[in-house]
């Protein structure tokens, strides 16, 4: 689905330090970006080739009423590359959705500069707005599709706003239906669809001016887990074989590790944390991306260790470490090596083992003999094994 | 059965219902173009909407409730001069078009105006994103979304118009109204009253069922079996 190459070709540590506004290194606004010679996703040079990039954005709403100005984004700088899936994770109210329609115009910046395709978003005039957004699909958490109009009717509507010929449209909407899997709905109106096929239409809908940037602005906030997974897989789906690039703004850790190449964290309107997801997942810098790593399934020391933990080894016949193995690592028989090698025995306690993208990923709590912890040779040789290990207290 | 029924009572009957079908059938019409694209203005020229335009969406606002509260009666009589510019006379069926189209207008607009809004936002929304003028997400989104209110919105409008163009009479308008009034009332003939109120009942349900089923019809938001 998401192949190794692809994701290291846009693991370029474009903007490490975020917080300092202006050490943005991209092309001014309005150049022409390094385009890709069959026009698909290449992953060239990326600040060159950036599909999208947000320059030092700040968005303000005006006071109203009793209630104070707020600040829904501050001196944001993303770049984004063509063909890559870029994800947004935030809480609610952390300026996600303010920072995903700053990419198509329906929010505009109070300062900084918003350039997708090469063309700055934030200084276009409405009619100038109206033909970019034609090329940039969006889809959403209520779907938010016509109930007027059948699954065949929404599709076409977007070719029908741009004065698309009936024949044309006709054809482009089959094809947009085959390709999400509703050839046999095509007659059917919302009312008749479940939740994960009216995203599908949504998913149509926004790719039938073939545009070459999709937003997804909590998509599968309201679907179930199942649906959640069959929706992400069309859209990398979408991205591998169209080569759009996509956004997506989410509160669900499982959609960033399911499909992303690279995820921001925002926080109080500021990226506070970007990176290749594999990098972010194994070693989260700040609170609210360990969180929301914490978040995920697996992930929590589990409770029947978690009573029993104390901070003193005094008594205690076990260390508990948390492991944490990206990549190459993860797939390594590191348990039994250890207990060989080392001649201890090694409980395991807990933890999750998966791949973020293409990336194995293990997460184990494991016990170890509080001796052998204290002695060394154990801690370099997790380091040697590419391990990052915690303690988090002893039993 | 009928034999109280007399031919040429009937045929007072049937003139005096045909004078309200046209009285009612254009009045809705003009109540219809006028109020229609006045409610659209009303639900989309507020803060941060499509044509955004605060001042005079509430000028127009304050005028639509003025007409409103006007009792109809009353405005009949004070519009004259204005009903005998536009249809050269103040007297006549075709005369009372005038004030039933202007009160039917403003009652037209607030329930468009309450139909559009009830459309959720979030389509409003999406076809922005889709590069949609407001002219296009008018006429391909809000009017479509919104039909099943409309229709019923005018549907009700004419019912209501069925029971203004009673009081027409006042200038000579005739229908069935003036007829109940004169006959049944003025020179005792209660049959007549009792036949104006048949067919007044007989008219309000078609109009109704039919506003109904079509309604009903054009609604995708339920599902069929």
């Amino acid at each position: 689905m998401l192949n190794d190459t692809a994701t290291a070709a846009f693991d370029t540590p474009l903007f490490r330090d975020h917080a300092a506004a202006g050490s943005f290194a991209g092309p001014p606004a309005g150049t022409g970006r390094a385009e890709a010679p069959d026009g698909r996703a290449s992953a060239g040079p990326v600040a060159g080739g950036a599909a999208i990039v947000l320059d030092d954005v700040s968005k303000v709403f005006p006071a109203r009423g009793s209630d104070a100005p707020v600040e829904a984004l501050k001196n944001v700088s993303i770049a984004i590359p063509q063909g890559e899936i870029y994800g947004v994770i935030g809480r609610s109210g952390a300026g996600k959705s303010t920072l995903i329609r700053a990419i198509n115009g329906l929010e505009r910046p109070t300062s900084g500069e918003v350039v997708v395709d090469g063309v700055a978003i934030n200084r276009l005039t409405e009619a100038g707005l109206r033909d970019q957004r034609r090329r940039i699909g969006m889809i959403f958490q209520h779907f938010n599709l016509l109930s007027s109009r059948s699954a065949f009717d929404n599709v076409a509507l977007p070719l029908e706003l741009a004065g698309v010929s009936r024949a044309a449209t006709r054809e482009k909407v089959l094809d947009l239906l085959e390709l999400v899997g509703l050839s046999d709905k095509k007659d059917r109106y919302p009312i008749e669809l479940s939740g994960g096929q009216k995203q599908r239409v949504g998913i149509a809908r926004a790719l039938a001016t073939d545009p070459r940037v999709l937003l997804s602005d909590e998509a599968t906030s309201a679907l179930d887990p199942e649906t959640t997974r069959s929706i992400l897989r069309l859209l990398a789906q979408v991205n591998a074989r169209l080569g759009v690039t996509i956004v997506l703004i989410t509160h669900e850790m499982t959609v960033i590790k399911e499909i992303c190449h690279r995820v921001g964290v925002i926080e109080a309107g500021r990226i506070i944390e970007e990176g290749r997801v594999s990098d972010v997942f194994a070693h989260p810098s700040t609170a609210t991306a360990r969180s929301f790593i914490g978040s995920l399934p697996g992930r929590e020391i589990p409770a029947t260790l978690a009573g029993r933990l104390r901070a003193e080894a005094t008594g205690a016949s076990q260390t508990v470490l948390r492991l944490t193995l990206t990549g190459d690592p993860a797939s390594q028989p590191l348990v039994t090596q250890l207990a060989r090698e080392l001649g201890i025995d090694i409980a395991l306690l807990g933890g999750q083992i998966d791949s973020i993208g293409a990336l194995p990923f293990a997460l184990l709590y494991v016990g170890v003999p509080v001796g052998a912890w204290a002695e060394g040779p154990l801690r370099a040789r997790l380091e040697a094994a590419g391990a990052t290990t915690e303690v988090v207290g002893h039993v | 059965m009928f034999d109280w029924i007399s031919p040429a009572i009937l045929d007072l009957i049937l003139g005096s219902t045909l004078e309200t079908l046209y009285m009612v059938a254009l009045a809705a019409l003009i109540g219809t173009l006028a109020g229609l694209p006045l409610g659209i203005f009303l639900a989309t020229s507020g803060k941060g909407e499509l044509f955004e335009a605060v001042a005079v969406n509430r000028v127009l606002g304050l005028v639509v409730n003025a007409t409103r509260s006007t009792p109809f009666i009353i405005l009949v009589v004070a519009i004259i001069p204005l009903t005998r510019l536009i249809a050269g006379t103040s007297i006549g069926t075709t005369a009372a078009i005038v004030p039933l189209s202007i009160a039917a207008t403003p009652f037209i607009a607030r329930i468009v105006e309450a139909a559009i809004r009830e459309v959720d936002q979030g389509l409003v929304e999406a076809s922005l994103a889709m590069g949609a003028t407001p002219l296009q997400i008018v006429r391909k989104v809000l009017i479509p979304e919104a039909l099943p209110g409309l229709i019923l919105g005018v549907t009700l409008a004419i019912v209501s118009l069925l029971s203004n163009s009673a009081m027409v009479g006042a200038v000579g308008g005739g229908g069935l109204g003036d007829l109940g009034i004169r006959y049944g009332y003025q020179r005792f003939m209660p049959e007549v009253m009792l036949l104006v109120v048949i067919v007044l009942i007989i008219l309000v349900q078609a109009v109704q069922s039919l506003g109904e089923s079509l309604a009903r019809r054009v609604n995708r938001r339920v599902r069929r079996l």
